[in-house]
């Protein structure tokens, strides 16, 4: 019975990494109708970021977790000026090939910056665990619950009270019709993309501590889950990418723990399939309608 | 780039001869349109349109089907750059503007099809369009502190009056998407006057309703004027409104204006007959 508490609590944790970084693709997708494939290799910069501030300024922690989030926040929003906004009438399919190499280039920048060789991540949280009848809960992971659970609070407050929140729903659903009420896309995009690629650093600095080392493509793999958590969840919705991306986490752990770790990630994928073929838009994803 | 120059209100000349309205005779007129034009490749879909409504007209544009009307709405608001002409709106230029700067100068629009945000709330709808009067504070609204509360309930307030304008205040909590045809006609209406425009532009409002909708529109329409003291310019196919409401009409076919008067001079011009009455007689 341990080992199922003990596997819900990782697969939480695990969960709500995936979650973040899912919010980001989801809000993106959701704004700017496409899918930010660079997305991924911005938790590895904000994990760079983190070693940068922590290793070679000295600067404490929490400086550094600041200067994370604003520099990936700061970064989301350069890369979507320079590379996407000019292709804002292109074709989908030359958006997401740029995406793509936004990817490669800023797994690139990484390896000529800090090498291919991997760095340990800091240890920036450092907190006692604790436990419940037999279930040990490690700092890290009660520090990525409680954050987890806070943004995602904050952030569904956001879109729904704010005026910012509601000029990105209006564009979601109608980029036209919103600019003709005033708003401007182009600066309801930059925002969602700097919000986006802020929550991929925190999601970063989660990773860093549960996995402790980042190396230039470390991005890669929790950028597809999470894209796939996305997915799962159904793209575009908000709640769908937090549901499909703690669900995906604890997936994964249980078929770790009592089927097979190497045949995990297969699982994950299978259940993602099933689920697709059984809904199409994902568990919460929206039906599209086309008026006519 | 300095665009400080654009941004300040100018007198222009306009035409002595140009058909406003008594009461609007020596204001400046709320849109000036010289000879706009835009080609689609080498399709010339609208040609040397020129139009001049006064601050508190109801003008009309009519014509057959594919005459490039919406066209010209669409240019009004810069969703289509004119590729000739020049568009003033309370003087100022819109060269060069997007179509969000467009309607802070003043041009607001419903659309043919109704296009509202039909996941958010018919509050939220009309609180979109008050967008850009509104100021909060990111971290007031996210805690629920003193700040947001005032500007949300001012904004709350505010809306409530659109709504309340055309009789709708009691749905404010219902989903855009799950009102009814006439009620969402209304709200798209609402959602435009509270981004508080010059003039609004109504793109077939009376499309697929009954009479006694319409009926009501036509009251709505000459409320929204007496009461925000705007233009109104219409798109619309059904001729009794036209008639009923514009006091100036211009008269669109294949792009071009054929003809431009009061609803009498249009009735009895013999080219508008052949164009459009003619056609609809045969229907």
């Amino acid at each position: 019975m341990s080992l199922f508490f003990q596997t819900l609590i990782s697969g939480l944790s695990l969960g709500s990494i995936y979650a973040l970084i899912a919010l980001g693709y989801t809000m993106v997708y959701g704004i700017a109708k496409m899918l930010n494939f660079a997305h991924g290799d911005v938790i590895m910069i904000g994990a760079y970021s983190v070693i940068v501030t922590v290793m070679s300024l000295n600067l404490p922690p929490v400086i550094a977790i600041l200067a994370s989030i604003l520099f990936c926040a700061l970064l989301g929003v350069t890369i979507e000026f320079l590379a996407y906004k000019p292709l804002r009438k292109a074709s989908p399919l030359a958006v997401l090939i740029t995406a793509i190499g936004v990817s490669y280039f800023l797994q690139n920048i990484a390896q000529l910056i800090f090498g291919t060789q991997q760095k340990a991540f800091p240890k920036i949280i450092d907190l006692p665990g604790i436990r419940i009848s037999g279930v040990e809960i490690n700092g890290i992971t009660l520090i990525t619950l409680a954050v987890t659970a806070i943004i995602m609070i904050a952030l569904t407050l956001f879109i729904n009270k704010t005026k910012v929140g509601k000029a990105m729903r209006a564009v979601s659903e109608d980029k036209e019709a919103a600019e003709l009420m005033g708003i401007s896309t182009n600066r309801t995009i930059s925002v969602t993309f700097a919000i986006g690629s802020a929550l991929a650093a925190v999601a970063s600095i989660f990773y860093g501590a549960t996995y402790t080392y980042i190396k230039p493509t470390t991005g890669s793999m929790p950028g597809i889950k999470a894209f796939t958590a996305a997915v799962f969840g159904g793209i575009g919705s908000i709640p769908g990418a937090m549901l499909g991306g703690i669900m995906l986490g604890v997936i994964e752990q249980y078929s770790k723990a009592y089927i097979s770790t190497t045949m995990s990630d297969a699982i994950v994928f299978a259940v993602l399939i099933i689920v697709l073929l059984v809904k199409p838009t994902g568990l919460l994803g929206k039906k599209i309608s086309e008026k006519v | 780039m300095n665009n400080s120059y654009e941004h300040k209100p100018k007198l222009v000349p306009y035409p002595s001869n140009a058909f406003v309205p008594e009461r609007d005779i020596g204001k400046r007129p709320v849109l000036e349109v010289n000879h706009l034009g835009i080609d689609f490749g080498g399709l010339t879909a609208v040609d040397d349109f020129s139009i001049i409504v006064g601050r508190t007209e109801i003008a009309g544009l009519i014509g057959p089907n594919g005459a490039g009307k919406t066209t010209v709405f669409n240019l009004l608001t810069n969703v289509y750059h004119p590729t000739r002409g020049s568009i003033l709106v309370d003087g100022m230029s819109t060269a060069g503007k997007s179509t969000h700067q467009v309607n802070h100068m003043g041009i607001a629009r419903t659309f043919q099809n109704i296009r509202l945000f039909s996941n958010l709330s018919v509050l939220d709808n009309v609180k979109v369009g008050l967008h850009n009067s509104m100021k909060e504070n990111f971290f007031a609204a996210v805690t629920h502190s003193f700040g947001y509360g005032k500007a949300e309930k001012k904004a709350d307030a505010q809306a409530l009056e659109f709504l309340d304008f055309f009789h709708m205040a009691d749905l404010a909590n219902a989903p855009a998407g799950s009102l009814p045809y006439g009620a969402q006609r209304r709200l798209e209406i609402a959602r435009a006057l509270a981004t508080s425009p010059k003039i609004i532009l109504l793109d077939e409002p009376a499309a697929g309703m009954n009479p006694s909708e319409t009926a009501e529109l036509m009251e709505n329409i000459r409320r929204i004027r007496d009461n925000f003291g705007i233009a109104v310019m219409l798109i619309e196919h059904d001729m009794k409104l036209v008639m009923n409401i514009c006091e100036g009409i211009c008269v669109l076919d294949h792009g071009k204006v054929i003809a431009k008067g009061t609803p009498d001079e249009i009735k009895s011009n013999p080219k508008v007959v052949e164009a459009y009455l003619g056609k609809a007689k045969e229907a």
